[in-house]
């Protein structure tokens, strides 16, 4: 059994850790794109954003002032048992989240829609997001926060099975250039694409490979895999560099995942994360044990599993 | 290429503008205002009156709220400090400016070299960009102290306007200039020649959303 307070001191702990620190990967990967820049304005821009990390770090204070809109995903072991159960465990993600909001501070983003009513917690119908995934085995819970941005950065289009890979080069690059040109996407960052699925899977899809993936992985498809080398050297040859200046680094990494679709379809979805791809990982285990990960691991064979069967889910059963 | 570093008062002389060259380097010393929909909408559509005596205290306007909270006794805890996109407030600006006396303009993205020629420019204002649009803690270190925090009880902390005395903020990066000359469309027009040749062999959709351009050169904001 997971306590309950384990489970909401280090939300807390987490959301802390994504606002004011970067993750190793993608830090790695903004040093190399700031070796390799030579735009005098992008350079500056990639240099002060590493000082910015620098000062975050020191300093405690978030890295950026838009703190996003925080969200949650969960993943569980098959045998995790959680006290109090689900209940229990979505009231002390919502509880860590208003906590965290004035205890970093976090800016209180989240607003009703329309009667713009704002408890300044980051807490509200349906906010935060909290979404989950299982594994078969493991008695252990993985907490994985996400502070992406709200606003630009993010687009959907219906494409069809015609339209083939050139189709989809088009719309990534329509995508980057839209919200380039005047930085409003913050780039350099960490591109996901979704394919497939419905609309709204396809949205989840390319969020989940923006955001819980990280720099330097590949999908296990070796051709998926192709496309996501072929899309990043792409997206930075366009010329644009650092917030849309002359520049060659405008994409970190790109990220492709896939769903089953309609087959009239090939629903295709494009997130840029944030310059500072905030995210915060922790496995949760029943001996109170808590280890803090960079990589979420979200995308296990059991996450892109594509057969009827599980076998060791079956193995189980018997 | 070096870039030029240059210190301004936030309460500039109309010299101290006129000398600002696109893709300089700023750093802001003395009183900054934030405002967003917010603001805008009450100071100029509801009419409220301005909480502050402009632009004589501060003609730098921020297009920012701040990841900040007002503690239980009054006092402010405020940590990292981040643009939020300007264009948006595009429609406010040429009666905010005439209002105001805002010279500064300081958010994110910018707006059209058409603005800035139409009211930027007779009002002796620039606008000038955050750097990287995150550089949040180190925009969030140029906050000396928060003066005041006004209308955050009717508009909520995220949409207040933040009173800040900012000691060598920065960096922001010249966007506009006296020429009302835009550097987001200086930038664009450099890697023009390129779209062509990255866009060769990709497909149109064969669905096109309704009001969606094919002019690769038009510009986003306008």
């Amino acid at each position: 059994m997971i306590a309950i307070d384990l489970i909401r001191n280090t939300a807390e702990r987490l959301m802390e850790k994504a606002a004011i620190e970067i993750p190793e990967d993608y830090l790695d990967g903004l040093k190399a794109a700031a070796k390799t820049e030579d735009g005098d304005l992008s350079s500056f821009v990639l240099k002060a954003m590493l000082d910015n990390y620098e000062a975050a770090k020191e300093d405690r204070r978030a890295m950026c002032g838009d703190t996003g809109v925080p969200r949650w995903f969960v993943k569980m072991g098959n045998e995790a048992r959680v006290e109090g159960g689900p209940v229990a465990l979505e009231a002390a993600l919502r509880r860590a989240t208003a906590t965290a909001t004035s205890a970093v501070p976090l800016r209180p983003n989240r607003v009703h829609p329309l009667w713009r009513t704002d408890h300044n917690n980051n807490v509200g119908i349906g906010a935060p997001e909290i979404e989950y995934g299982f594994e078969p085995e493991g008695e252990w819970i993985d907490l994985i926060t996400v502070h992406k941005g709200g606003l630009f950065g993010t687009d959907y289009r219906m494409l069809f099975p015609s339209d083939g890979v050139q189709g989809i080069k088009r719309f990534y690059l329509d995508s980057l250039m839209a919200f380039g040109k005047r930085g409003l996407a913050c780039q350099p960052a960490i591109i996901g694409i979704g394919l497939g699925g419905s609309k709204d899977t396809c949205m989840v899809l390319g969020k989940r490979a923006s955001t819980l993936r990280t720099v330097g992985s590949r999908n296990s498809d070796p051709k998926i895999a192709a496309m996501e080398d072929e899309f990043r050297e792409l997206g930075n040859s366009i010329g644009m560099g650092a917030m849309g200046f002359v520049g060659k680094n405008m994409v970190i990494d790109c990220n492709i995942e896939v769903g089953y679709c309609h087959t009239g379809g090939m629903q295709m979805s494009v997130h840029a994360f944030c310059l500072s791809s905030r995210r915060a990982v922790a496995r949760l285990f029943p001996d109170g044990r808590v280890e803090y990960r960079t990589d979420p691991d979200w995308f296990t064979p059991y996450q892109r599993r594509e057969g009827v069967d599980w076998e060791p889910a079956l193995e189980a059963a018997e | 290429m070096s870039l030029r570093e240059v210190v301004l008062s936030t309460t500039p002389t109309a010299e101290a503008v006129a000398d600002l060259r696109l893709g300089d380097i700023v750093y802001l010393d003395g009183l900054i205002y934030t405002a967003r929909e917010g603001v805008y909408m009450r100071a100029l559509e509801e009419k409220a009156n301005i909480p502050l005596e402009l632009p004589s205290q501060s003609a730098a306007n921020f297009h920012c709220s701040p990841a900040a909270v007002i503690r239980e006794d009054g006092s402010f805890d405020l940590g990292a400090v981040t643009a939020t996109a300007s264009f948006r407030f595009a429609k406010w600006l040429p009666e905010w400016m005439e209002k105001t006396g805002a010279r500064l303009i300081i958010g994110k993205g910018g707006m059209s070299s058409k603005d800035y020629r139409e009211y930027f420019v007779p009002n002796g204002a620039v606008y000038l960009s955050t750097v990287g649009y995150g550089t949040g803690a180190l925009l969030g270190r140029g906050v000396e102290t928060v003066e005041a925090v006004h209308w955050h009880e009717e508009l909520g902390i995220a949409q207040a306007m933040w009173v800040i005395r900012a000691r060598r903020m920065g960096p922001f990066i010249v966007a506009s200039d006296m020429n009302g000359d835009c550097l987001f469309e200086r930038e664009n027009a450099k890697i023009q020649h390129n779209i062509e040749r990255i866009y060769e062999g990709t497909k149109p959709a064969v669905m096109r959303r309704y009001g969606e351009t094919d002019d690769k050169s038009d510009e986003i904001i306008g």
